[in-house]
């Protein structure tokens, strides 16, 4: 048993592939938080009034409140004065008015990562907003989405371009004042995407977000904002990296889906943040908050997460079935190793009639590894015939890590269908001699037997980003069993 | 085909094989017989690479190689074939991606290019008729909810998609009712060829009804201590192994002392 976790442990160990840093002439503000920094950094985004109240009424609110500790995850106090919470390559503060503006060097950090910004060299059907530290640097076809009425751009260029509508819809779904994580967000957020789709339309074209964290001492903070009007339709990707450091960073983003009648909005991410090395040093921290509104009727709002990265993962996507005959869905891998810790999971909120929602959460450990599921259905008195199905499995490799699920499920509608199911497995000795009694490496036997447990998640996904996420795995458990 | 002088073999340090000789030839049937915890799964394992079962003298060659020298992926690529007493459950992995996985790692072994998804089905349900499978079974997880018949007959579906160089049944006839017996020999005697070695591991006669060996070893104390062709086997079931035991005993005696 003994040898067999060594070589579990050398099959995990697999390196890193983003850990590059981006040299840079950067503006930032000093470290540390207080009301002067949140107005300068409004006043670099050249943010109208509306904006920069909003942000103080956050940060006023912030400070009563004390950080979250009932996760199971656990990390050393976070000095929240020793973050630089705005950093931008220079001389982009406001982003770049179209691509030939963009820095070579940006350019080339992403391609570096596989997210060509030339929309000339783009995979055909996707158009791709580029987030580099604070700011958001590249956002591509946006002449064509335009053409439909779709509006995808930076927040930045939203709060400047469309306030009206960022000011109706901009914490509506998570307020400045919903957790701790998130009213830092409120506070200091920098960049991240808008995207509205009007009455009708159909988005022709997977949508995307590639954040990247490249400055050391660095946080985070982005805001995306979606929202798909009467009847339209949009699929939305996201990915993320970034470089390798001894130091732990913040990320703490927040995402808010609004979803009008008849609207649907698929959600997808592959979070790939730097998790830290085999010993447990360094690693992003994601305590992110995303929330779906499925505000009106015939609604659908649907998450699906591939979590491979990140010293730590505390993220709930949560969809709250407020019209009649709404649809939450969740899917959700998550994998942890080394020393990584997640604590993820979902929250259906059932308030109107006849809502339903679906969970499927796989969550894999291997090495040190710590992965909890936590999800919360809660059938609210006027959701009359709501119906939920939730599934967990956790997968395990090795002997040293742990898997938790922690369901709650809190009914008060009589009428209501709750169904919930778990199972932990482990990936046995046995069944890896057994594939390679049939010639299957060991490498590939975990791989198989791993893609066998994703694979209803991995189906949720866009073909593409299916195959990258099936890589990911790979790479992430490679060197777990030799 | 495969050649074993002298093998010693211990599992957490107990020793369980203590100098064990066997020649097995290509187009021949070898069945090793003898009581429970004789050794014979343990030669088994110890044939397909098994961690954990270590081996502290002697020699295995193999198509005239070192076969203790190959992982055990390697020796399956190189047509070693081990259908386990105990076939292992894979939740979520289809029966048929396993079989896929495994027959293409051994085409890109060979330099063969690998078989697209069409070829595969075609070759598979060819050989779930000569199993008498269902097609239903294919999507199944791998060995997940399967019966004891199932699983068995499953192991020889696999080997007749491989098509191994030298098979090891490992107590194969254990647990199945004499129809599905029937099935699992009819398996293995299409299977008979003059390329092909067998080496059946078994504790009963019966499944030599259906089989015939060309010849018949009895393990006893770690080693093979009596062989002969396929009427032994009828000995034995009517004398039981203890006579066997108690010959290789005497033995083991007169030898104590002696060089090992």
């Amino acid at each position: 048993m003994g040898k067999r976790s060594v070589q579990l442990d050398e099959l995990i160990s697999q390196e890193y592939r983003h850990g590059f840093y981006t040299p840079l002439d950067v503006d930032d503000v000093p470290r540390g938080l207080s009301e002067d920094v949140i107005r300068v950094i409004s006043a670099k985004k050249q943010e109208p009034a509306f904006m920069l109240e909003w942000r103080l009424k956050a940060f006023r609110h912030w400070l009563t409140m004390t950080e979250p500790h009932w996760a199971t995850v656990h990390h050393p106090p976070i000095d929240y004065q020793d973050i630089v919470y705005y950093s931008a390559p220079r001389g982009k503060a406001d982003g770049p008015q179209s691509l030939a503006e963009v820095d070579p060097e940006l350019l080339r950090t992403y391609e570096k990562l596989g997210v060509p910004l030339q929309e000339r060299e783009l995979l055909a059907g996707v158009a791709v907003d580029a987030v580099f530290d604070s700011v958001s640097v590249a956002t591509t076809f946006k002449e064509k989405l335009g053409e439909l009425g779709i509006i995808f751009c930076s927040f930045s260029e939203a709060v400047r371009n469309h306030p009206d509508l960022v000011q109706e819809y901009l914490g509506s779904v998570v307020p400045y004042t919903d957790n701790f994580f998130a009213t830092l967000n409120s506070a200091v957020f920098s960049d991240g995407s808008f995207c509205y789709i009007p009455p009708g339309v159909r988005c022709p074209m997977e949508l995307s977000t590639y954040f990247r964290i490249n400055a050391r001492n660095t946080g985070q903070f982005e805001r995306t904002l979606i929202i798909a009007d009467r009847g339209a339709y949009v699929s939305y990707l996201e990915g993320c990296t970034a470089p390798m450091r001894d130091e732990n960073q913040l990320h703490a983003a927040v995402v808010e889906l609004i979803a009008r009648e008849g609207a649907q909005i698929k959600y997808s991410t592959v979070q790939n943040w730097y998790p830290g090395d085999k010993d447990g040093k360094g690693g992003i921290y994601n305590f992110v908050t995303k929330r779906g509104d499925c505000r009106e009727a015939n609604s659908k709002i649907s998450w699906t997460q591939v979590e491979t990265g990140s010293a730590i993962t505390w993220k709930y996507p949560s969809v709250i079935l407020r019209g009649d005959n709404s649809v939450g869905e969740f899917h959700s891998v998550a994998l942890t190793n080394h020393w990584q810790q997640a604590d993820t999971g979902t929250k259906m909120i059932h308030l109107g009639r006849n809502t339903r929602s679906t969970i499927l959460s796989k969550g894999i450990s291997a090495g040190h590894g710590s992965n909890a599921y936590r999800g919360l259905v809660k059938v609210a008195k006027s959701a009359a015939g709501a119906r939920n199905y939730t599934q967990c499995d956790s997968l395990l490799l090795g002997d040293r890590c742990a898997a938790h699920t922690f369901p709650y499920i809190e009914v008060k509608n009589p009428t209501a269908r709750v169904e919930h199911e778990a199972s932990t497995s482990r990936i046995g000795e046995d069944q890896l001699f057994y594939c390679q009694s049939r010639g299957i490496s060991a490498e590939d036997a975990v791989s198989l037997i791993v893609s066998g447990f994703c694979k209803e998640v991995f189906r949720q996904l866009p073909m593409e980003f299916a195959v990258e996420a099936q890589k990911l795995l790979g790479v992430s458990l490679e060197g777990s069993i030799g | 085909m495969l050649e074993i002088r002298n093998l010693h073999v211990t599992v957490d340090d107990k020793p369980i094989l203590r100098g064990l000789d066997l020649e097995v030839r290509a187009g021949e049937v070898h069945a090793i017989m003898g009581p429970n915890g004789s050794g014979k799964s343990t030669l088994a394992y110890v044939l397909a690479g098994r961690e954990g079962y270590v081996v502290t003298q002697g020699e295995i060659r193999y198509m005239g190689r070192d076969l203790l020298a190959l992982a055990p992926e390697e020796r399956a690529r190189e047509g070693i074939f081990l259908a386990f007493q105990y076939p292992v459950e894979i939740p979520g992995v289809a029966n048929v991606y396993l079989l896929k996985a495994a027959l293409n790692a051994m085409r890109r072994h060979r330099g063969e290019s690998e078989l697209d998804a069409v070829d595969f089905l075609a070759l598979v349900k060819g050989k779930l008729k000569l199993m008498d499978m269902d097609e239903a079974l294919l999507y199944r997880a791998v060995n997940e909810g399967f019966s004891g018949g199932e699983k068995k007959r499953n192991e020889i579906l696999q080997m007749a998609v491989l098509e191994p160089r030298l098979a090891i049944l490992d107590e194969t006839d254990s647990g199945l009712d004499i129809d599905a017996l029937k099935v699992v020999a009819n398996g293995v005697n299409a299977m008979r060829s003059p390329e092909r070695a067998m080496i059946l591991v078994t504790h009963y006669q019966r499944l030599l009804d259906y089989i015939r060996p060309d010849r018949v070893h009895v393990l006893a104390l770690g080693r093979i201590a009596l062989s002969g062709g396929p009427d032994l086997a009828q000995d034995l079931e009517r004398r039981g192994y203890g006579w066997v035991e108690a010959e290789a005993q005497k033995r083991h005696a007169a030898s104590a002392g002696g060089p090992g």
